[in-house]
């Protein structure tokens, strides 16, 4: 019996099973698990510091106190201003590079290769050297440059109003590129042969532009978008380390900056898991919105 | 095939070697303890321990500013990773009702001639709750916040005579905090020299060390420690006063002065920058030594924290030893902390340049003279008070941290500030039950 079944193999579907199970199983353990739990402790007064005391059931009172406290909306405002600045700025410049690039030049292979290598390094090292950079005083590289001009040192990590342009130019410093990358594969993927019959037609460049690249290319540059946003709407590292966990004052302190704080400082963790999910719900729904336009913007191309 | 089993024969024995116990198992015992001088001090002295008992000291120095997040994240995981945790005072309440510290009550009173130890800093690094009688640790480290000074600068005939003629008193380390306002706006010359370098930060208790100080000084209060009212104490007028004083300080401090702290004061005061600047004691022994301040080393002095208009407090700092209740080594750390309170290994603890909690030892004349700055150390002692070390320490502490800070860079006006900070704090308590 056991040898008839050996003769015969596997079918298809065990071997299916035996290929997704690690992966199941891992997924289980390390996402749905934890996602479940935190869908419980959110409902529930807990703190992981204090094993000894019980998880009280306190229904929706940990996401009614979040969501009616100003202080957490001035940090989602907070949020989406850095939000907007920063992938706007990062489109930009990236898209901008990128048409740059899309052509042929001696050396472009070390240019591109140079001009990524900021999104190549760890964001807390980046954090780092760029608050040694924007020292509020002339021993700062910016400071020192700059100081001649403005008259003095420019408060760019202690003046609650440059702090996050501060913030904002160092995140565009290092993920301009990753949308120039994504921005640059598009570019390459359009048929050159489309450009040429324009140029038969004598079509201008802006016609070029509006007409071939910007249609062709748009469904990339939206993917770009979508994943800088996503990331960009949980931005902590670089706020961290460059103005020293959210300063100064609350003037650079993001949502994911305050959620931190809640969990592993306060090891408030039914409210932070609480929180967790306002903001999960709050990137679904962003998530939803451009993958709608997306496919919209594909269907018509 | 003879050369086959031959291969096995040599696979089965690296294995047998490899997975056999080890004849010369040591005990060993894991200390947790902030990247710091002091920790490298105990490194040396535990030697020592190893010497006598034979049982190996692994003293992990992790990073200041990942110090609490890896102990707690420790503690929530239920980890025996260490065996005794050098943890701040404001712990003592979190760690204690959350049963990550063992009690040590009992065996204390036992073990440990309690009245050979600073009354202060067994209050401080020991007891939870205060005035219970209820020990959770030993204390190992005691720092307190004080000043360092520029002596050429101080010492200078020119710099005497014009600072006489325009303040109408001779220039010296400053005693009371007008006279540290008075002496920092003389020295104020930017962009090369400013008056003084305090701590602003908003990163874990910076701007809270440095602040509440000044605050008790000039008769303010966190609240009443037994009913855990805060309003009308941590916004009354004094307190108003006390932080409109600190800012007015920024005024004569480095452009960056408002991301000061304890480090960013030392590099200040070693790049030249200025000519007063607040910070541990336990960062000095690096101030006078050539290799570390190389301009400096021996043009620095040392001073008490000043006093206020109505009274004098400093903010304690250090650390106390405690034993975590993870630990599979709870009776070799027991042994440890034993062997580390003895006279002469206090003696030696303050020899090699820890701030030894032993009273005798601290006030002996060998403890004094040992360094430039063990004096003015001691002199702190009798005004060292500490912040809230109740389990919710971390949330008030935030609640300090933003308001004061905000108050600094101009966000906030000091009264709106308070307000906030006390109206915070009362529902953190109340939230936790302090009001039932």
């Amino acid at each position: 019996m056991r040898s008839a079944r050996f003769s015969r193999g596997f079918s298809d579907y065990q071997i299916k099973m035996a290929f997704i199970m690690p992966t199941m199983i891992l997924l289980i353990l390390m996402n749905i698990f934890p996602l479940l739990w935190s869908l419980y402790l959110s409902f529930h007064r807990y703190r992981a510091s204090m094993p000894n005391r019980p998880a009280r059931f306190i229904g929706v009172q940990n996401y009614a106190r979040l969501l009616t406290d100003p202080e957490i909306w001035g940090y989602f405002q907070t949020t989406a201003y850095f939000v907007v600045l920063a992938v706007i700025t990062q489109f930009i410049i990236g898209f901008g590079l990128a048409l740059l690039l899309n052509r042929e030049f001696r050396y472009k292979g070390v240019v591109t290769t140079l001009i990524l290598l900021p999104m190549m390094l760890s964001p807390v090292v980046v954090g780092l050297f760029w608050r040694f950079i924007f020292a509020s005083d002339v021993s700062g590289l910016v400071n020192y440059l700059l100081s001649p001009l403005f008259g003095g040192p420019i408060g760019w990590t202690t003046d609650p109003k440059i702090a996050m342009l501060a913030v904002v130019i160092v995140d565009t410093w290092m993920w301009s590129p990753f949308m120039m990358l994504i921005s640059l594969a598009g570019l390459s993927a359009i048929p050159k042969y489309l450009y040429e019959a324009a140029d038969v037609d004598r079509a201008s460049r802006w016609f070029k532009f509006r007409w071939i690249t910007l249609p062709l290319v748009s469904p990339l540059l939206l993917i770009a978008l979508l994943f800088r946003t996503m990331d960009a709407f949980k931005m902590f590292d670089i706020v961290y380390v460059l103005t020293r966990e959210g300063g100064p004052g609350i003037a650079t302190e993001t949502v994911s900056m305050n959620l931190y704080k809640l969990a592993f400082r306060n090891y408030n963790t039914g409210k932070a898991c609480a929180m967790a999910y306002i903001l999960l719900i709050i990137i679904v729904a962003l998530s939803n919105i451009y993958v709608k336009y997306l496919n919209k913007v594909r269907s018509e191309a | 095939m003879k050369k086959l089993v031959c291969y096995f024969a040599i696979l089965m024995f690296s294995v047998l070697i490899i997975a056999a116990p080890s004849t010369d198992a040591q005990e060993k015992l894991t200390i947790a303890w902030a990247q710091w001088d002091p920790a490298n001090y105990l490194d040396e002295l535990s030697k020592d321990f190893t010497t006598e008992t034979g049982i190996e000291v692994d003293l992990v120095q992790i990073s200041w500013s990942h110090f609490q997040d890896q102990v707690f994240t420790a503690f929530v995981g239920k980890s025996d990773r260490y065996d005794i945790v050098i943890g701040d005072s404001q712990w003592l309440g979190r760690n204690s009702v959350g049963g990550h510290y063992v009690d040590l009550t009992d065996w204390i009173n036992e073990n440990i001639d309690v009245d050979s130890i600073y009354g202060t800093a067994m209050e401080a690094f020991a007891e939870y709750p205060k005035g219970s009688g209820k020990y959770w640790a030993l204390p190992a480290e005691v720092d307190a916040n004080g000043f360092l000074y520029r002596t050429d600068l101080f010492e200078d005939p020119s710099e005497k005579a014009a600072f006489k003629e325009k303040y109408g008193y001779e220039l010296a380390p400053p005693k009371t905090y007008d006279e540290l306002r008075d002496i920092a706006e003389f020295f104020t010359r930017p962009p090369d020299l400013y008056g003084i370098a305090p701590w602003y930060s908003k990163e874990y208790d910076g701007i809270t060390m440095g602040f509440q100080q000044v605050m008790w000084s000039f008769g303010g209060s966190y609240g009443d420690p037994e009913t855990y009212k805060v309003d009308g104490h941590i916004n009354s007028d004094d307190v108003v006063a006390a932080l409109e004083y600190y800012k007015s300080l920024k005024e004569l401090s480095p452009p960056d002065a408002p991301n000061y702290y304890w480090a960013e004061t030392l590099d200040a005061f070693k790049a030249g920058k200025v000519a007063m600047a607040m910070d541990y004691f336990a960062f000095f022994p690096g101030v006078v030594d050539p290799n570390q301040n190389p301009n400096y080393y021996d043009k620095t002095g040392f001073f008490v924290s000043p006093a206020g208009p109505k009274g004098h407090a400093i903010s304690i700092g250090g650390q106390g030893m405690s034993i975590s209740s993870y630990s599979k080594n709870q009776e070799i750390a027991k042994r440890y902390l034993k062997w580390f309170m003895q006279k002469p290994v206090q003696e030696k603890w303050a020899q090699l340049g820890g701030f030894t909690p032993h009273e005798e030892v601290l006030q002996s004349e060998v403890f004094l003279n040992a360094t430039p700055f063990n004096r003015a150390f001691a002199a702190s002692f009798p005004y060292l008070r500490d912040f809230w070390a109740v389990p919710e320490y971390a949330e008030l502490l935030e609640a300090c941290q933003t308001g004061w800070n905000q108050v600094i860079i101009g966000s906030k006006s000091a009264k709106e500030a308070l307000d906030e900070i006390a109206r915070k704090h009362e529902a953190i308590f109340e939230d936790a039950g302090y009001y039932d």
